[in-house]
């Protein structure tokens, strides 16, 4: 017998919530960005140096690249699946009214996340991978120079800042379902993880925004 | 009161149905919604036309057969009823109302509004049930059980099997319907015992019978005419994750 729409489902929350612990981490080493500069330019780039050379982040970040592949995939599959489990289409559909926006179009908000990570590998994970960087005082790789500048520009911003905002309501569902995925069906803490999941969200989304207004209205060091 | 109706006639199971126009005077309010149709059914029949089949039985919310779109949502404008239980009321006069049959490919439409849910009953035949043998009631204080558990226990077998949770659904999933007979069995000393393998077995039969993943957007909470709660979802996910994890 296959059973795939419970197994499938914990696919998504594992990959999803290892994608959370992810992006805690993440957050953490950008507030270096919120340094005064001279500092922020060093340990920023020493940090980044400490990520790209230590053997256990480059085992974690594998597993990263692969969570993210297979969130994807699986949502892929799923949402097919979906398709196919509904049939015909109504008429006259209003059955939006009995639920929210963001938990009916995870699909529309990933889709979001995933041309925005396309964009950010490309201008930070695949500059500093294979790309001439030039060096910092301690002969570091100068990514903080790349991040400051890429900041200045105005339309740039607003694709990060739209992105955190999809980000924010993909983490707001997704955070409360894979719990429930995990099978939390306690009232009590099924309340607590949402309102853990709340707090999440907001700090997570709130936090990746503010770095690069900071960054536009405060630095510039062209 | 009158009505503008727009209402799915599909002649059977595999041919294309469409939104026929119907308009509808001498609507009392007090009338519930099936007495609504009877009402057009009567004039269908004098006129010689064919009526508009649609399921009922009790007609007093409890038994789960009525169940219908009505202006793009299950069993109509309220949450927690049944159709049989919406009155005109609920409706102005002069209003356009869209009745369709709950749509899934699971749930296939047989007539009009009539739809084939026997894939809820081969979820059941696949695990819903004890392995008790028959016989003489044994004595009722032999198995002690807690008050709130039967209550809770309750509230899931409260679910009649009506199929608003599927028809709402984005993903046409029967989470909510499945995870309710398995809440109501988990909960009772009597259906513990065989938890794991009921788990396994009707969650398999779901999957069979091709309905969607849960994504959690609760809308079948809202919709369910008895408002089986979504908790319930989240036990059958530890259920199956445990049963899963142990098998051997």
């Amino acid at each position: 017998m296959k059973q795939t729409t419970l197994t499938y489902k914990l696919v998504m929350a594992a990959t999803g919530l290892f994608l959370c612990l992810f992006l805690v981490i993440h957050l953490l080493g950008n507030l270096q960005l919120l340094l005064p500069e001279s500092e922020a330019r060093e340990q920023f780039n020493w940090y980044s140096h400490l990520l790209s050379g230590n053997i256990l982040i480059k085992i974690i970040s594998y597993v990263l690249y692969l969570s993210l592949i297979g969130h994807a995939v699986y949502a892929l599959v799923i949402t097919r699946k979906n398709i196919k489990a509904n049939g015909s289409k109504y008429v006259y559909d209003k059955r939006s009214q009995v639920s929210s926006w963001n938990s009916r179009n995870m699909g529309i908000l990933g889709t979001i996340i995933l041309i925005f990570l396309v964009i950010h590998f490309k201008d930070y994970w695949y500059v500093y991978k294979f790309g001439h960087l030039p060096l910092d005082a301690k002969g570091n790789k100068d990514l903080y120079s790349i991040v400051v500048r890429s900041f200045q520009q105005g339309w740039y911003i607003i694709i990060y800042e739209l992105s955190f905002v999809a980000l924010g309501f993909h983490l707001l569902h997704g955070f409360f379902s894979a719990s429930r995925t995990l099978g939390l069906y306690h009232p009590k803490y099924a309340k607590l993880v949402r309102a853990i999941g709340w707090i999440y969200s907001l700090v997570i989304t709130l936090g990746f925004m503010l770095i690069p207004l900071y960054i536009y209205f405060n630095l510039n060091v062209l | 009161m009158k009505l503008y109706l727009k209402v799915w006639r599909q002649e059977h199971r595999e041919s294309k149905g469409n939104m026929v126009s119907y308009e509808v005077d001498g609507i009392s309010e007090h009338m519930s919604f099936l007495e609504m149709l009877d009402l057009l059914n009567e004039r269908l029949i004098s006129k010689g036309e064919r009526v508009i089949e649609f399921d009922h039985d009790c007609r007093e919310g409890i038994c789960g057969a009525c169940g219908m779109m009505i202006n793009g949502r299950a069993h109509g404008p309220l949450t927690g009823t049944t159709t049989c239980q919406l009155h005109m009321r609920s409706f102005k006069d002069g209003e356009t109302v869209y009745i369709e049959p709950f749509r899934a490919a699971a749930f296939p439409v047989l007539r009009d509004l009539k739809i084939d849910r026997s894939a809820f009953d081969h979820i059941i035949q696949s695990g819903g049930y004890i392995s008790a043998s028959t016989g003489q009631a044994p004595e009722s204080n032999s198995i002690p059980i807690a008050h709130e558990v039967t209550e809770a226990a309750f509230d899931a077998a409260a679910c009649i099997g009506c199929g608003a949770c599927v028809a709402t659904c984005k993903n046409s999933s029967a989470a909510l319907f499945t995870s309710a007979k398995i809440s109501h069995l988990v909960l009772l000393p009597q259906g513990k015992l065989e938890s794991a393998d009921r788990v396994i077995k009707m969650v398999g039969q779901m999957d069979a019978e091709g309905f969607g993943h849960c994504s959690n957007t609760e809308a079948c909470e809202v919709e369910c005419p008895q408002e089986i709660s979504v908790l319930h979802i989240g036990r059958m996910n530890y259920e199956y994750n445990k049963a899963m994890a142990l098998r051997k």
